[in-house]
């Protein structure tokens, strides 16, 4: 088991337990009443720790080295996954695995960013950085999906699109905006759930649908709170203040209506009970599918648009400048603070 | 509705005093370093007179280079709401109010619609000035609302794009305007209205990766930069160097991203000629 930073108590009490046990083995004690107690209060310690989660643990748990990526949840939920590879124009990007599957009898697009369960498989997944072919081979599955009118599922994990140099000799930035532009107009429903990493626009370039939802520990943002760290308080020191500015949680986003909901993840994390969480996750996804297909692509075309068209927070006052005021500003243009991403 | 004539007397501020062009006597070229005078300056379209840099400039300057003479500026209240409290080494609205008293402009983009040659057009266009012309809940929705213009009045669409990206302060909300911009561009694309990007120095992040590669032609001025990540981001990545002229209009030409690049001098007459090829093209599109 893995414990992350803020789960050391429970650590301690899992070394206790398994001391216990040791003794119980020797057979001259009774340790049944001990181990009872022990594990009540494992069972406690986890409900207290994670029902109090910083936005920075939760960005941890989301990290967490045994939480079950893609192909685990595809496998759980589907028979017969059948595996498609390559865009057709460059390559098979191993960042994003996608192909058809059946769950529970109807035949569903899947497709979602891949992690690596371990190290040389982390490297061969490319910790689920997507390329420009791995977002052409999600768009080419995705508009096959709508010949033969399956549902679409997208599922999230990705720490951002790879920033390098054949990435945007490709057109990291091109295969991108093309996926929500086209997605966007899709006749078929799309069902998006973040499992894991949310980042920014390799997160949003298989993540527009008819609906989102967001598992309860994982995060979306325009920037993972390391980058934001790194920019704007220019040191990587800041990530715990940046998490929590960035407002990133599953909570966050649902209260600002960005995503349609929350997958509650069993207490200790979909790590501590994967078959568990894919069941509650496929639940979801099957509701979520029935729902849509009861309108027409025309109407959830409509929707999806409208529903996107309406996220984002302004104002509208009257701007009482004065022509003599704003002289007063001077042609001061000099000072640029490039504070974007 | 009057569209040559600014309806609002006293709700903008001049356009004279927006310019993001130099002011003063005298320029110095960031490119190679020689002086000229900022007359000489705008009478070269804001290009370095010796060099032929294009000095960055405003989205009023770019209205005043491309339209006839009058525009008419649209959704002009628009303003921000910082929804997050965001605070970082400064508070998002200490931010917004400094990028305000600086530039005099509501956010980073500004819509206006105004007539090239007689023919009708709306553009959007991005002030690099007011916090590195990140994309933000203003910017997403302006074009949306420019979009929403264009689609009842059958007008074509462009879009200047000059910007760092998204804009960290609003977190989720800038991320969404992505998804956001690019969904409401399909409806254009629906209706076989034309959208032209143009990209200047720089376009880069969230804008690249949405609206500013959408157009149904997509151009440049020379040798600005564009890409996805930043030049910086990816030298750290891979850790070592990146080639001369990466991430340059020539680059993205060269490798298939952009239809042509132009220069600020012949930007209106572009402009003007892509409008009449479009103008005398049977209408609707054929939907699919």
């Amino acid at each position: 088991m893995v414990f992350l930073e803020f789960e050391k108590p429970l650590e301690k009490l899992y070394e206790q337990l398994d001391k216990i046990k040791q003794v119980g083995e020797s057979g001259e004690l009774d340790v049944e009443p001990m181990i009872k107690e022990l594990e009540t209060k494992i069972r406690n310690t986890r409900k207290e720790i994670y029902s109090n989660l910083s936005g920075w643990e939760k960005v941890q748990l989301s990290r967490h080295p045994e939480r079950p990526y893609t192909l685990y949840y595809i496998n759980q939920m589907c028979k017969k996954f059948v595996e498609l590879h390559g865009d057709r124009y460059f390559k098979d990007d191993k960042a994003i695995v996608g192909g058809l599957a059946n769950m529970d009898g109807q035949t569903v697009m899947i497709i979602g960013h891949q992690k690596g369960v371990n190290t040389k498989m982390r490297q061969y997944r490319n910790f689920g950085m997507a390329n420009p072919e791995g977002y052409r081979k999600a768009l080419r599955l995705m508009k096959m999906a709508e010949r033969f009118n399956f549902p679409v599922v997208t599922l999230i994990d990705t720490p951002g699109a790879y920033p390098g140099i054949e990435a945007e000799e490709r057109g990291q930035a091109e295969a991108i905006a093309r996926n929500m532009f086209e997605m966007a107009q899709l006749r078929v429903p799309i069902v998006c759930v973040v499992i894991g990493e949310g980042a920014s626009g390799g997160a949003i370039g298989i993540g527009l649908g008819d609906r989102v939802y967001m598992l309860e520990y994982t995060w979306y943002s325009v920037i993972s709170p390391e980058s934001c760290s790194s920019i704007l308080w220019r040191s990587w020191d800041f990530k715990e203040q940046a998490a929590e500015a960035l407002k990133l949680t599953a909570d966050d986003m649902y209260e600002f209506n960005i995503i349609d909901g929350i997958i509650k993840e069993p207490v200790g994390g979909a790590h501590s009970a994967p078959e568990e969480t894919a069941k509650i996750v496929k639940r979801q996804i099957k509701k979520a599918i029935a729902e849509l297909q009861e309108l027409t692509p025309e109407e959830r075309i409509e929707q999806r648009i409208n529903k996107y068209a309406s996220i984002g927070v302004y104002e509208r006052v009257p701007l009482s400048i004065t022509d003599n005021e704003a002289a007063a500003f001077g042609g001061d243009s000099d000072a640029e603070e490039d504070l974007s991403n | 509705m009057g569209w040559f004539k600014r309806l609002k007397e006293g709700i903008q501020t001049a356009t004279k005093y927006k310019k993001e062009a130099p002011d003063g006597l005298w320029y110095k070229c960031n490119s190679c370093g020689e002086t000229s005078t900022v007359k000489e300056l705008r009478e070269n379209f804001f290009k370095c007179p010796k060099c032929s840099y294009h000095v960055r400039i405003g989205s009023h300057d770019y209205f005043d280079l491309i339209f006839d003479g009058r525009y008419e500026e649209l959704h002009p209240d628009l303003i921000a709401v910082d929804r997050l409290k965001f605070t970082d080494l400064k508070p998002y609205p200490d931010r917004l109010a400094e990028a305000h008293r600086k530039t005099g402009l509501a956010d980073a983009m500004t819509i206006a619609v105004g007539k090239v040659k007689k023919r009708s057009l709306v553009i959007a266009a991005m002030d690099f000035s007011f916090i590195g012309g990140s994309m933000g809940s203003v910017v997403g929705e302006k074009i949306s609302l420019a979009i929403n213009h264009c689609l009842e009045h059958r007008m074509p669409f462009m879009i200047i794009s000059k910007s760092g990206g998204a804009r960290m302060m609003e977190s989720a909300f800038s991320l969404m305007q992505m998804a956001k911009t690019s969904a409401k561009l399909s409806l254009l694309a629906k209706a076989g209205i034309p959208y032209f990007s143009f990209l200047t120095d720089p376009t880069t992040g969230g804008v690249t990766a949405s609206f500013a590669m959408l157009g149904d032609m997509n151009f440049a001025e020379p040798n600005a930069l564009i890409g996805f990540a930043g030049p910086r981001v990816i030298k750290e990545t891979i850790k070592r160097d990146l080639p001369e002229g990466f991430q340059t209009s020539e680059f993205l030409l060269e490798h298939g991203f952009l239809d042509f690049i132009v220069d600020r001098k012949d930007l209106r007459e572009t402009i003007a000629d892509l409008l009449q090829l479009f103008d005398s093209a049977p209408q609707p599109a054929t939907p699919e």
